[in-house]
């Protein structure tokens, strides 16, 4: 994807052991050219049409292909990619060619780790396998991490199997054990797998974190590392997508905030359009950080199971100190309305946080919905109806 | 889970003990502690610690366990309400869809 012959980045891509010769053994005095040095020469390795990603160290020629080997080291570009991509821009396209690479100097005896090709996932895998030699079966995923794609299916038996084939596997190593992330299980079958390929699954840890220790320890996962955890770190770095998702329902319903606060004995008033829709348009940012923020941020703490209830708590409290802070600006009525705003908003918001977690059933997730759905549809629209008929005292 | 539980008694799980062989599959693939094997049978220790993944069954050699799968999801439960389930999408947080 990107380009790796520009100026500036050591010439990384040249088989191994053979040395690239600068074109010219002595640099020019006068650059009149331009003004900075050239960069290293194309690798034999580029092809019309292709680019080498910058994690890529060099190729190894194979019996049955080229098999890239990559660096375990993150540069400026992957944390850079990692962050935008946590804040939720360019989240669909983050990924990396499927198929088989090198880390470190594997061998046939070396271990296959399998990931997939969600770029996130791929370079946490990398990062922690520094020091080690390994060989890296990424299957495609179409750039969704293993927990996700697994539930999908496309981190799956038949992906796996596939990958197994075309990458030459069977040729390259001498074992027949693929380290399968556990999480990758709902979506692949170990017997299944054994059985299309003979390949044995070994269920690596839950966290890409174990690797290490996972493989130092002859393949044997502790009890911990078999256990999803969903600590404050873990959730906080899921707030950024949660709020760029919910950003066009807000704009939208920042729009209708001003548009209802405009109506009132005067038909309709820009004066209070504007007044009365900037306290809407602060109750609901209240709601969103309730909601998206602190439910996430205090889940232990809030009483409930539900996470409807959980997000009502929060709304609840947040409600207090929008109606304290505007409590010499609005009426009785205005107030009932901007408490049931916020609770809602913080509510409805919780409970789309079940999808972030790894430990709410669908069942549970459903059977909660259709309690708190029409309660909270009923709040929405008294708080409406509160906030129009106020215009009118 | 221990620190996070949801809500109680919903779990779709079912373990069949006659067929069970033993093998300890269901114990590992858990991410959330769910089983044990117990003389050389699979018991269900957690049951409301379930959040229905379906990796014990799809992993179960003898389909000595039945749960109905799935992602506990709002989001895309809302989606397969309004639409036919096949054209869901999720679009949602990085954990899940
Ligand atoms: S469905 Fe998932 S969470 Fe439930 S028992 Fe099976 S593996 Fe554990
Ligand atoms: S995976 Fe199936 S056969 Fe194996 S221990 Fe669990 S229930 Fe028994």
């Amino acid at each position: 994807m990107n380009e790796n012959s520009c100026c500036g980045t050591k010439n990384s891509v040249g088989p191994t052991g053979l040395q690239i010769q600068p074109f010219s053994s002595k640099q020019a005095d006068d650059e009149v050219c331009c003004g900075t040095p050239a960069g290293p020469p194309s690798s034999p390795y580029e092809k019309p049409g292709y680019q080498i990603v910058r994690f890529v160290d060099g190729f190894m020629d194979m019996d049955s292909g080229l098999v890239p080997k990559v660096n375990t080291h993150l540069s400026l570009f992957d944390i850079a990619g990692s962050i935008m991509t946590r804040v939720g821009v360019n989240r669909n396209r983050y990924k990396i060619s499927p198929g088989l690479y090198g880390i470190g100097n594997p061998t046939p005896d070396s271990p296959v780790l399998v990931t997939a090709n969600y770029k996130l996932s791929f370079d946490t895998v990398r990062k922690e396998l520094s020091g080690i030699n390994a060989w890296l079966l990424v299957l495609d995923t179409h750039g969704i991490n293993v927990w996700c794609a697994a539930g999908k299916g496309t981190f799956g038996t038949q992906e796996l199997v596939k990958q197994v084939e075309a990458s030459g596997l069977k040729q390259i190593v001498n074992h027949r054990k693929l380290v399968v992330p556990q999480l990758g299980a709902t979506g692949i079958s170990a017997h299944q797998v054994k059985k299309q390929c003979e390949f044995k699954v070994i269920w690596g840890p839950v966290r890409a974190a174990d690797i290490g220790e996972f493989l130092n320890h002859d393949m044997k996962a502790s009890v911990g590392m078999r256990r999803v955890t969903f600590s404050l770190p873990e959730r906080l770095v899921l707030i950024p997508v949660e709020i760029y998702i919910g950003f066009k329902p807000v704009l939208l319903t920042m729009f209708l905030l001003f548009l209802l606060s405009g109506i009132g004995s005067d038909f309709f008033s820009f004066k209070n359009a504007w007044e009365r829709g900037l306290i809407g348009i602060s109750s609901l940012v209240g709601g969103v950080i309730a909601g998206a923020v602190l439910t996430p941020v205090f889940l232990q703490n809030l009483p409930g199971r539900a996470f409807s209830i959980k997000g009502a708590v929060a709304g609840i409290v947040t409600a207090i100190v929008v109606v304290l802070w505007y409590w010499k600006d609005t009426i009785w009525l205005e107030t009932i309305g901007l408490m049931l705003f916020v609770i809602t908003i913080s509510s409805y918001l919780a409970m789309n946080f079940t999808g972030s977690t790894p430990f709410t059933s669908p069942t549970g997730v459903e059977k909660e919905m259709r309690k708190a759905i029409p309660l909270q549809a009923f709040a929405l629209i008294v708080a409406a109806i509160s906030w129009i008929g106020a215009g009118f005292l | 889970m221990k620190d996070f539980r949801y809500l109680e008694g919903v779990a779709t799980l079912v373990l069949n003990e006659e067929k069970c062989i033993g093998c300890g599959e269901c114990e590992i693939v858990c991410p959330h502690g769910v089983f044990i094997l117990d003389n050389k049978k699979a018991a269900v220790i957690d049951k409301d610690g379930c959040m229905e993944c379906g990796a014990c069954a799809l992993n179960c050699p003898v389909s000595a366990i039945e749960v109905t799968p799935g992602v506990g999801c709002a989001a895309y439960i809302i989606q397969t309400w309004v639409k036919r389930k096949d054209s869901t999408a999720c679009g949602g947080g990085a954990v899940c869809c």
